[in-house]
């Protein structure tokens, strides 16, 4: 068996991985919320959500509070679960170096 | 990628899991602080009970007010005591806002973000009623469960925002609101059990904090 293939080519990148950890455990995370916990840049954060909403593992809600726009972000039960195959795989990876 | 990079990438998983839901940066030299503004108050509070016991020729082991109907200078003790209560919160939220305030910093950590303002809502809430709750008893004259209303609601408090900070904090409230229910039955020593529950009590927890997390340079 090959140890490596249930990795998530996706959650490679750490800002990936970074953003599913805060979803997995935070109901709903707004975009400037994710950009100060993972300290990246809007351009940088806006493309890997991107990313990940095309695949559908985050959803996007688009809202206002008064004028100003507030995006914020919550994690799919398809996202949970490539999360969560991920995490498995990383552990059986270290399971079978060790 | 070897063994070492995925357990580097399960650690920042669990280090960014744990970051975005709880706050942190609580100090425990905070804590010390709001114990000792607690402690400072306290006397305060004793001398000015002092005084006004002597003051007045009534038995000297019972202060909750309603022996007390007609002596005039009721309002008075209750306004200085008001006081008090006051400066030993601005004293605590000072010293406690400043030592997180620079714990934040070192650890280069924002202070006011998503979990800092769970943690001030989840205490604000009991907090408040608590709050209320108090100020009605004051204008009925129960005095004497002020301080033990105080622990209480106190406590309860902390139980509630401990999901999201130290969990440690959870023993605390239940501390505090342990010592609340008991100073219940034990009316007239409301300023030992206070000078205890938000003295004693922070001063030790503080230096617990202190110990465990604070001492030595961040690590894990």
């Amino acid at each position: 068996m090959n140890p490596i293939e249930h990795l998530n080519k996706l959650f490679e990148s750490r800002i990936r991985l970074g953003v599913m950890s805060v979803l997995m455990v935070n109901e709903e995370v707004s975009f400037n919320d994710l950009k100060a916990m993972l300290d990246v840049t809007d351009g940088n954060l806006a493309s890997h959500l991107s990313t990940l909403e095309d695949n559908a593992y985050i959803k996007v809600h688009k809202g206002f509070v008064g004028r100003k726009t507030n995006t914020t972000y919550s994690i799919t039960k398809a996202g949970e679960k490539a999360f969560k195959g991920h995490l498995a795989a990383l552990e059986a990876m270290i399971k079978f170096t060790q | 990628m070897n063994e070492q990079q995925h357990l580097d990438t399960l650690k920042d998983i669990k280090r960014i899991m744990e970051r975005s839901t709880r706050f942190m940066s609580l100090s425990g030299l905070g804590g010390v602080g709001a114990g000792l503004s607690g402690l400072i108050g306290a006397w305060f509070a004793w001398r000015i009970l002092d005084d006004y016991r002597n003051g007045a020729t009534v038995p000297a082991d019972a202060y909750d007010g309603a022996a007390y109907d007609g002596t005039g200078n009721l309002n008075v003790l209750i306004l200085k005591l008001l006081l008090i209560a006051a400066a030993v919160l601005l004293g605590a939220l000072t010293t406690g806002s400043y030592f997180t305030w620079r714990k934040a910093r070192q650890q280069g950590l924002p202070i006011w973000d998503a979990t800092a303002r769970k943690v001030v809502f989840n205490l604000a809430v009991p907090l408040v009623a608590g709050g209320f709750f108090i100020l009605g008893m004051i204008y009925n004259g129960f005095y004497g469960f002020v301080s033990p209303a105080c622990l209480v609601f106190y406590g309860l408090a902390l139980i509630n925002a401990s999901k999201f900070t130290m969990p440690e904090l959870r023993y605390v409230g239940f501390i505090e609101t342990g010592l609340g229910i008991f100073a219940t039955f034990w009316l007239g020593h409301g300023l030992f059990f206070w000078a205890l529950g938000f003295g004693v009590v922070h001063i030790l927890y503080g230096t617990i904090m202190w110990w465990k997390y604070e001492r030595a340079p961040q690590g894990a």
